[in-house]
């Protein structure tokens, strides 16, 4: 990329990413059951003009196994609907993109269509979603009509399990497929409001999607008049092949999860090789590190406190992310050589929430400022102004012309 | 004391009691308007502020409906939405048990309760419409004798989810090391013919525990099913007669689930016209009526009836002499049936027309309207409190016919009426819907097998 700020976001799940989080955080344990909690969140995150935020959710109770309950009690348990969430959050914020994510496995796309675009109509044009796959037994569990098997992290390599997963994402793909044709099935202008012939609507500019899959068909239009954005974000997270064939295919921004600088330039290769293997023709991937943060005034002070989180835990904390601790300054220092590597930017994951994500708005940003690397403030707009994405045309009403 | 009344607004959205042609009318999409609506509603201390649902775009004759407002955003995100711009109001909206899981939806209206405080509510409704199936993975499966089994058993699942937290599930307790006060929380098993799931639900226990339960339907089946699961009915009867009676019918099937007969309110929808002189009222009512009823619109709603393409008939000309068509599809879909006998129906409208000398068009407004309160504020206060006094109903959820300002002179010259009678808050007293409504605290989900 040849601009010169990046991009920074912030992922928001629970008390923070550390396991041991809720032990020190300055918010009460019960907090992310709260508005006031997510709204306090948010309003931190846009006092430091960051792109967006996201929201985790999973349709199963957090565990630290592989999959289903791991009968522990020293770890936060209990988590409220993301989209929820966003909706909740989209009229008391005026700026920051609001991205939640949901499941395209045991959910239907029809409903999952109408939440985001409501998502942007509320939100003014700030909308994002993150669908992720379900692959553990037991979110199957919750829903009682296809059979996952247990997942063997053993055995991932093995070809049932190969083809159970490519088969989520599949699914996964359609769902986007069959969602952003639902976004188009009204083009922008199709409410017309003719008072001498009586029409609410042109039913020209309405179009049947007349999608059919293999795991299910969808007719359409949607039911949703086009929103603000025409189609919200979709951003996807991805370690490996599978996942970047489909954030390129299917998404408008990836995250990725970078090691070290080497690494970062690495995957970014690899994503936009993805991305002429499966021949996309949309805006180029926005590539988005993601990294665990743990942040302090000294190097010493952030290392002691990941010591303590790491003792009231029981066990060192891993990450699929790479964690980093250390001071904003430092932070600031490794996010620029990463994004000379070739990154757009950075999705943030808070070790302890808010103290994380307040060190990373009061301390981080006016490093970056200095820096040069981040904008003063938002330049208004949608989500997608904000990343330098277009706002894709209907492709019915290009239809309908051609 | 005198009966307090409940009072409920409705969003006015896709269905021609909209006047969208109304140069005030503003827009369904907007935001704005919805929290326009939402506050007016708040202003009047109201108990709830309700809002429909649509999965699929409405037809007839093989095209999508054009003349009233057509799409609307998704219930449930408008209502967190709503949340964050409202403190007491109740937040209803209608959502489909067809198309949904338990898990899902208990999850996503237990978060609702959370993120407003515990003012969630669901209507719930059914549909067995292929139609509207088309555009869901299970598609139209469901068979119309098992749509009550499935919504029963939907809304016992999602009981049993909702109390699967234990009331004290998190200490958070930081010194000792311990979040939860059990090993994995949440657990639950449902094993029943509709729905055979277990686990661990992921929201622990919202503040109402079981948000508020609402049923709209008027066949033997909704009535029964409203009686063993809901909190509210909605209803839909022309006159005090038909209202009386329909409030006792409902009110004494409660007994046989061990409920009291307050446990069940009765909420019909109802519109509204004020003027200043009961004439200039009964002018404004007439001159809505026509509106809301086009001429292409009168002829539409015809054919729903008819079953057949009526588009060559006058719609100020006599009703056709042929008899409805109860062979074929439906010629209008998307929209559930109102006639169980056609041919029936159709015999009571021609006599009708025949005893006022109405052409189409002024016998479907007579014939669809619903029951409203037309006159005066004084006039609507009075009639309304007496239909709640006398047994006809509970309360009244407002449909009003503008958006987003329909419910602005209501909120200002009604509502204080009420209000100086003592049928009517002048302030919310507690916090959550429950309270509102004056619904006891969350009935215990009832086990299966017990009905």
């Amino acid at each position: 990329m040849t601009e010169k700020t990046l991009h920074l976001a912030v992922a928001l799940d629970g008390l923070g990413w550390h396991p041991a989080a809720w032990r020190l955080s300055l918010a009460d344990a019960t907090a992310p059951l709260t508005a006031r909690y997510w709204n306090a969140l948010a309003g931190e995150a846009e006092d430091g003009a960051l792109d967006l935020l996201t929201i985790e959710d999973s349709l199963d109770l957090q565990t630290s196994g592989p999959d289903g309950p791991d009968g522990r009690v020293d770890q936060l348990r209990g988590r409220l609907d993301a989209v929820q969430i966003a909706a909740r959050l989209a009229p008391l914020t005026r700026h920051i993109g609001l991205i939640p994510t949901t499941s395209t496995t045991h959910t239907e796309p029809f409903h999952l269509s109408t939440a985001v675009a409501t998502l942007d109509h509320v939100s003014g044009g700030r909308a994002g979603w993150r669908p992720r796959v379900s692959a553990r037994q037991a979110e199957a569990g919750h829903f009682g009509r296809r059979e996952i098997p247990p997942l063997d992290l053993a055995r991932l390599d093995e070809p049932e399990a190969v083809r159970m997963v490519g088969d989520l994402f599949a699914e996964a793909g359609d769902a986007v497929e069959v969602v952003r044709r639902l976004w188009d099935s009204w083009q922008d202008d199709a409410v017309i409001r003719d008072v001498p012939t009586g029409r609410f609507v042109d039913r020209e500019r309405l179009h049947y999607i007349d999608f059919t899959g293999r795991w299910f068909s969808v007719k359409g239009p949607t039911i949703v008049p086009r929103s603000p954005q025409g189609q919200p974000v979709v951003a996807a997270l991805a370690h490996s092949s599978v996942p970047y064939a489909f954030a390129a295919r299917h998404a408008d921004i990836v995250f990725v999860t970078p090691t070290d600088t080497e690494h970062a330039a690495a995957i970014v290769a690899e994503v936009r090789v993805a991305e002429v293997t499966v021949g996309r023709t949309d805006a180029p991937l926005r590539v988005l590190a993601d990294l665990v943060v743990l942040l302090d005034e000294t190097p010493t002070l952030a290392r002691h406190r990941r010591t303590r989180l790491d003792e009231l835990h029981g066990e060192e904390f891993t990450s699929d992310a790479a964690i980093f601790t250390g001071t904003p300054g430092q932070l600031a220092d490794l996010l620029a050589e990463w994004h000379r590597a070739g990154v757009d930017g950075f999705r943030l994951r808070p070790a302890v929430l808010p103290d994380d994500l307040t060190a990373t708005t009061r301390a981080l940003v006016p490093a970056l400022r200095d820096r040069g690397l981040f904008r003063a403030g938002y330049p208004g707009g949608t989500l997608r102004d904000l990343l330098g994405l277009p706002r894709p045309a209907s492709r019915y009403a290009v239809a309908a012309t051609a | 004391m005198p009966k307090q009344i409940i009072l409920a607004a409705h969003f006015p959205g896709v269905n021609n009691t909209t006047v969208w042609s109304d140069p005030a009318s503003g827009s369904q999409i907007d935001f704005s308007s919805f929290v326009h609506l939402a506050r007016t509603a708040e202003r009047g201390t109201f108990d709830f502020l309700f809002l429909a649902e649509g999965l699929r775009l409405r037809e007839q004759r093989g095209r999508i409906h054009d003349l009233d407002v057509v799409g609307r955003p998704d219930t449930l995100t408008v209502l967190a939405a709503l949340a964050a711009v409202t403190t007491h109001l109740g937040l209803a909206g209608t959502l489909n048990t067809t198309f949904r899981e338990p898990y899902e939806l208990a999850r996503q209206l237990a978060s609702l309760d959370h993120l407003s405080d515990g003012r969630a509510a669901w209507n719930v409704v059914t549909t067995s419409d292929t139609f509207t199936g088309e555009n869901f993975r299970r598609g139209g499966y469901l068979d119309r004798s098992l749509r009550y089994d499935r919504a029963a058993e939907f809304v016992r699942t999602a009981r049993e989810l909702w109390e699967s937290w234990p009331a004290e599930a998190i200490v958070g307790d930081r010194d000792g090391g311990r979040y939860v006060t059990e090993a994995d929380p949440g657990g639950f098993a449902h094993h029943g013919d509709q729905f055979d799931i277990a686990g661990h639900f992921t929201v622990p226990r919202s503040p109402q525990v079981h948000p508020v339960i609402l049923q709209a339907g008027d066949s033997p089946d909704g009535r029964e099913f409203a009686a063993s699961s809901a909190d509210a009915i909605f209803s839909r009867h022309g006159t005090l007669d038909a209202g009386q009676e329909f409030y006792r019918d409902v009110k004494s099937r409660l007994a046989r689930y061990g409920r009291q007969p307050d446990d069940l309110k009765v909420i019909p929808g109802v519109t509204f016209v004020l003027g200043d002189t009961d004439a200039e009222a009964q002018e404004r009512a007439h001159h809505i009526r026509r509106q809301q009823v086009s001429p292409q619109t009168a002829i539409l709603l015809l054919e729903q009836l008819w079953n057949r393409d009526l588009s060559g008939y006058d719609p100020e000309g006599p009703l056709p002499a042929e008899d409805p068509d109860v062979s074929g599809d439906a010629i209008s879909r998307g929209r559930a049936g109102m006639y169980p006998d056609p041919v029936d129906t159709a015999r009571q409208w021609r006599v009708l027309a025949e005893e006022k000398g109405l052409g189409i068009r002024d016998l479907i407004i007579e014939v669809t309207g619903r029951q409203s309160f037309v006159g005066t504020p004084q006039q609507v206060a009075e009639r309304m409190n007496h239909f709640v006094q006398s047994d006809a109903a509970d309360g009244f959820i407002l449909v009003p016919h503008l958006t987003p300002g329909g419910l602005d002179e209501f909120v200002d010259q009604v509502v204080p009426l009420l209000q100086e009678r003592g049928v009517f808050r002048t302030e919310y007293a507690g916090s959550t819907l429950r309270d509102h409504l004056g619904l006891s605290a969350a009935r215990p989900v009832t086990p299966v097998g017990a009905v």
